[in-house]
């Protein structure tokens, strides 16, 4: 049963062969049984869920009529608040905080009866792409245990790779969604900035940060997609438009007519052979399918990456602020005469971890006055030539495709000495977020050299999510025919999965 | 080695700059929908926006919008199309975020002026205020700190964090700096303060209570020698929590500032903080090195985008300015100068146009208001408008005086039990009895009671000696429990005595 998809769940429990409660002991025992070699979770939150699936189980018993993921077990990025639940954005300097209110995304999948089996590890405060950076220690990648899943969302994404949730949520702010889900060979969404509410989401980079669905299916994909997203009077950002209809494109699946427009900037050196030979694979088979493959020139996504790495620490250098002892968390050198700076100090310095430090230290520079220009100024700057790159680009095609990392899963300790090579790992999701844009990573296969599962990304125009949902499904559908089933269920099993 | 104003004054020139903090009155903060009121038990009225809980997001509240522009055509400055918010960096236990979220170099409202009327030797004169910009921003919670001799973070035990004013909504206004006022800029400086407060309540935007720290004023003065173009060093003082103490806060600083020059010494750039019992200002932070605030655009707010037409609708309903309401009042009342300027003074204005408009002559209502409600408010310390008695009650004692149904003696027994909580002035009336006594019979009663216990008095009268009869007179009115119409007595009596 777990290694159904979230669709098939839902069918069962549509028709009363299985119940919630049911799906959800068999999540919580599998966790049991292989999350110490995974550690995709932080806190396992079985008690609660259980009383969420016997409830939503009730109310399916007297007849109310409940949404397509009512009772689906699901496992939560622990960078979203959840009234009650420990929340800690993988940082030592929230531990043992519990909020005392639901972000956004919590409170809508409470209401459409999504079962939360747990807070899933991530790097700290989201920095980072292998989920190395977590204060709590590092998750392992279910297809190689000696290999990082990718980050930051990288327990959501092991979690669902391992069969231990059929759904997770991310957040995405340069590829924390996408990279992960290309590492353990499913499917990740990053959605247009402001679709989803970021109300509960601990910021890392405001301007770049959006929370998105993890399944092992286009389709499983969409239908979260769908439960989360929507205009929230709580976010100023939030989009106030109608949600794009994903589930319907997720099933209608088709590319006929389509332009996919190939960035010519995201491939080539620095993108391992293994990879750009399953995406060249992916765009034969699209062509097949009858989409018009096109190629497209995008020149400032070569500063993409600096721009970023300018963006993001000079917002986080900010947003991290807040984290100072005086209201909650950690609370460090608080001894007598100890006055607040010191006690602010000693925290930060206790509760922060170093990728977490440099990023804050990098940032306050770039903000500091006489270097403000010349660092977050040219950063906006080639933010905004990004977007007229995307722009044009998406005036030839109607969709734009590319490799989602140039790597696959690399082994734990390979990059955690090297942060410029950790970055490298986000060359080709970032553009999408300093634009705002969405984007979609599916597994296109598995790397020759190394078996490790390869991503496929998909970006579309704002508020055009459908778009990734419609080619994804296209796509999926002719890959899973070729191989016989879905990639992940080729996946080396992990202490036998019913 | 004291300087005395006039020996600054030979010397120097000052320049002014004053930035004012205003509270906004809208009931939600600026960023949350918790409640401003003010005094509430500490940190209940908070939420995770306004705590920062991690998570948490602003939502700019359209109200303090709408406030700040209704200020910024006020002061008749320009309003940006598009303006941002931004982060200001800075860290402290009571900021929550430890930034706070301000306006930059986008600010919402900008190039305006106020024009402020003060005496001078030669008789009124203007000067304009060129205002720089009108921002919004939010405020800071409250440090209080226990233990210490001085309440002063130093020394102190421990402090406490109340974050109910966290998020309160603040507009600050800047001047560019005011050169040219001479040895008028303590006089200057406190008639803006002045006139930008009845701005605001004109606009009913702000309670403006300075007392409360709904209208905070920081005063810059820096001296230049006369006939210099180069600005001094300047210093801030903050704490000026008076129009008075506008005005002696600047003075002292000129005075400061002189001697420290005289002296061969600097000016220190820094905040200082205004000290109500000397008068005097004490150092605070040093601004040497320019703080540096990190400024950048709040990415957590989109940019304020006001609608042309809702700029020219908010700009058809600004309220009638201050200085020409007064011109217009001190017409139609037929005010002269030093009554009007009292009535400025005692902040008394709009209660008393109140009670004009509910019928009462002016005058009457004028003296009435700063007469005897004002002694009575002296004596409780507190503002007139704080008291019960409202124009109404006024207007209703002017009106009974007028009908001869009450004496002006009586009329101040009525104030003085409306003020005491009996009721409105007819309830006063009928509860104590008041009334004025129109029967002749019982007054001629009195007279020859009076007349007869003072026989020697009453001969001087009878003699014509009429100046006599004061005594004869105030000791009827005292047998009548002053009741009477004291001048029906006087006829009576000279009448009764063969005077009349």
């Amino acid at each position: 049963m777990i290694k159904n998809t979230a669709a098939q769940m839902s069918a069962a429990l549509e028709k009363g062969e299985t119940t919630s409660v049911e799906l959800t002991k068999l999540h919580l025992d599998r966790i049991a049984a292989i999350d110490p070699q995974v550690k995709a979770f932080l806190h396992v939150d079985g008690d609660n869920a259980l009383k969420q699936a016997a409830a939503v189980d009730a109310d399916r018993a007297s007849g109310k009529k409940l949404g397509p993921l009512a009772g689906i077990p699901l496992a939560l990025k622990d960078v979203l608040a959840q009234e009650g639940v420990p929340t800690t954005a993988g940082s030592k300097i929230l531990q043992g905080w519990k909020p005392p209110y639901d972000s956004t995304v919590v409170a809508k999948l409470k209401a459409a009866g999504v079962v939360i089996l747990g807070k899933t590890n991530m790097d700290e405060f989201a920095m980072g792409s292998s989920t190395e950076n977590s204060g709590y220690g590092p998750t392992f990648n279910p297809w190689d245990l000696t290999r990082t899943p990718g980050g930051s969302s990288g327990g959501s994404a092991a979690a669902v790779s391992a069969f231990e949730a059929p759904l997770a949520i991310g957040s995405d702010t340069g590829g924390s969604i996408r990279q992960p889900a290309a590492l353990t060979g499913i499917v990740g969404v990053r959605p247009t900035y402001g679709a989803v509410s970021r109300y509960g989401l601990i910021a890392y980079s405001s301007s770049l940060d959006q929370v998105g669905p993890f399944g092992r299916t286009v389709l499983d994909t969409a239908m979260l997609h769908e439960v989360i997203a929507g205009h929230d009077p709580k976010d100023a950002t939030s989009i106030n438009a109608a949600v794009p209809a994903v589930v319907a494109a997720a099933k209608l699946g088709d590319v006929k007519g389509l332009k996919i427009g190939v960035i010519k900037q995201l491939q080539g050196d620095g993108y391992q052979s293994g990879v750009l030979a399953r995406f060249n694979e992916s765009l034969d088979i699209l062509a097949s399918l009858g989409a018009k493959i096109v190629q497209v020139d995008c020149p400032s996504f070569e500063y993409a990456l600096a721009a970023y790495y300018l963006i993001a620490p000079s917002e986080c250098s900010s947003n991290l602020a807040r984290f100072d002892a005086m209201r909650y968390g950690l609370r460090t050198g608080d001894s007598d005469g100890a006055s607040a700076e010191s006690v602010m100090n000693a925290t930060r310095e206790a509760g922060f971890g170093r990728e977490v430090k440099r990023r804050i230290i990098l940032g306050t520079y770039a903000l500091s006055s006489g270097y403000y220009d010349a660092y977050y100024g040219s950063a906006q700057k080639i933010r905004t030539l990004i977007i007229e790159d995307y722009k044009k680009a998406f005036t030839q095609a109607d969709v734009l495709v590319s490799p989602t990392s140039p790597i696959t899963a690399f082994k734990i300790g390979e990059k955690s000495e090297d942060p410029m090579a950790m970055y490298l790992a986000d060359v080709a999701t970032i553009p999408v977020n300093l634009a705002g844009i969405c984007g979609m990573s599916l597994p296109a296969g598995l790397a020759e050299e190394d078996n490790l599962p390869v991503g496929f990304q998909i970006m579309a125009p704002a508020m055009q999510d459908q778009r990734l949902y419609q080619v994804g499904a296209a796509l999926e559908a002719a890959l899973v025919s070729k191989w016989g089933g879905y990639l992940i269920s080729n996946a080396p099993a992990l202490g036998g999965a019913k | 080695m004291a300087l005395s104003y006039d020996d600054v004054m030979a010397k120097y020139e000052p320049v002014l700059g004053l930035e004012v903090h205003v509270e906004l009155n809208t009931e939600s903060k600026m960023f949350c929908s918790c409640s401003t009121t003010f005094g509430g038990e500490p940190n209940t009225q908070t939420c995770p926006v306004c705590l920062a809980l991690p998570g948490a997001l602003p939502v700019v509240n359209a109200k303090a919008i709408e406030s700040t522009i209704k200020i910024g055509l006020a002061l008749n400055c320009k309003i940006a199309p598009h303006s941002r918010f931004a982060r200001k960096n800075y860290f402290y236990p009571d900021m929550p975020k430890n930034f706070q979220i301000s306006q930059y170099d986008e600010p919402i409202c900008f190039d305006g002026f106020v024009d402020v009327e003060i005496d001078t030797d030669e008789g009124p004169k203007q000067f304009r205020i060129e205002i720089e910009r009108v921002h919004m921003e939010e405020d800071t919670g409250k440090s209080l700190h226990v233990g210490g001799a001085t309440g002063r973070i130093h020394g102190a035990e421990y402090s406490l964090l109340d974050y109910n004013r966290a998020g309160i909504p603040l507009v600050e206004i800047v001047t560019k700096i005011v050169p040219g006022t001479g040895k008028y800029a303590p006089e200057v400086a406190k008639a803006y303060v002045a006139e930008l407060r009845d701005i605001l309540r004109g606009l009913k935007v702000s309670d403006v209570k300075m007392e409360q720290g709904s209208l905070r004023c920081d005063a810059n003065v820096s001296l230049r020698l006369i006939g210099s173009d180069v600005l001094g060093t300047r210093s801030e003082t903050k704490n000026v929590n008076s129009l008075r103490s506008v005005e002696r806060a600047i003075r002292g600083e000129m005075i400061r500032h002189a001697e420290l020059l005289n002296e061969g010494k600097k000016v220190k750039q820094e905040t200082r903080h205004f000290q109500e019992d000397t008068g005097l200002t004490r150092s605070g932070r040093s601004k040497e090195q320019a703080e540096d605030y990190r400024y950048f655009p709040e990415p957590d707010l989109v940019p304020v985008a006001p609608a042309a037409s809702w700029i020219e609708e908010l700009r058809a309903q600004q309220p009638e300015r201050p200085s020409l309401r007064r011109k217009r009042l001190k017409e139609q009342w037929a005010v002269p100068d030093k009554e009007m300027a009292a009535m400025i003074n005692a902040d008394a204005l709009d209660i008393v146009e109140e009670t004009v408009l509910l019928g009462a002559d002016p005058t009457k209502a004028r003296t009435w208001w700063l007469g005897e409600i004002s002694r009575i408010a002296n004596e409780k310390e507190v503002a007139l408008t704080d008291l019960t008695i409202s124009p109404k009650d006024v207007a209703e004692i002017v009106a009974l005086v007028a009908a001869g149904e009450l004496t002006d003696k009586l009329a101040r027994q009525v104030v003085e039990g409306v003020i005491a909580g009996e009721g409105a002035p007819s309830e006063v009336v009928a509860k104590r009895g008041i009334k004025v006594v129109n029967d002749d019979g019982a007054l001629m009663a009195a007279i020859e009671k009076v007349c007869a216990e003072q026989s020697e008095t009453a001969d001087k009268v009878r003699n014509g000696h009429l100046p006599a009869a004061g005594a004869l007179i105030g000791a009827v009115m005292k047998e009548t429990k002053g009741q009477a119409d004291a001048a029906r007595v006087r006829e009576l009596l000279l009448k009764h005595l063969g005077q009349g």
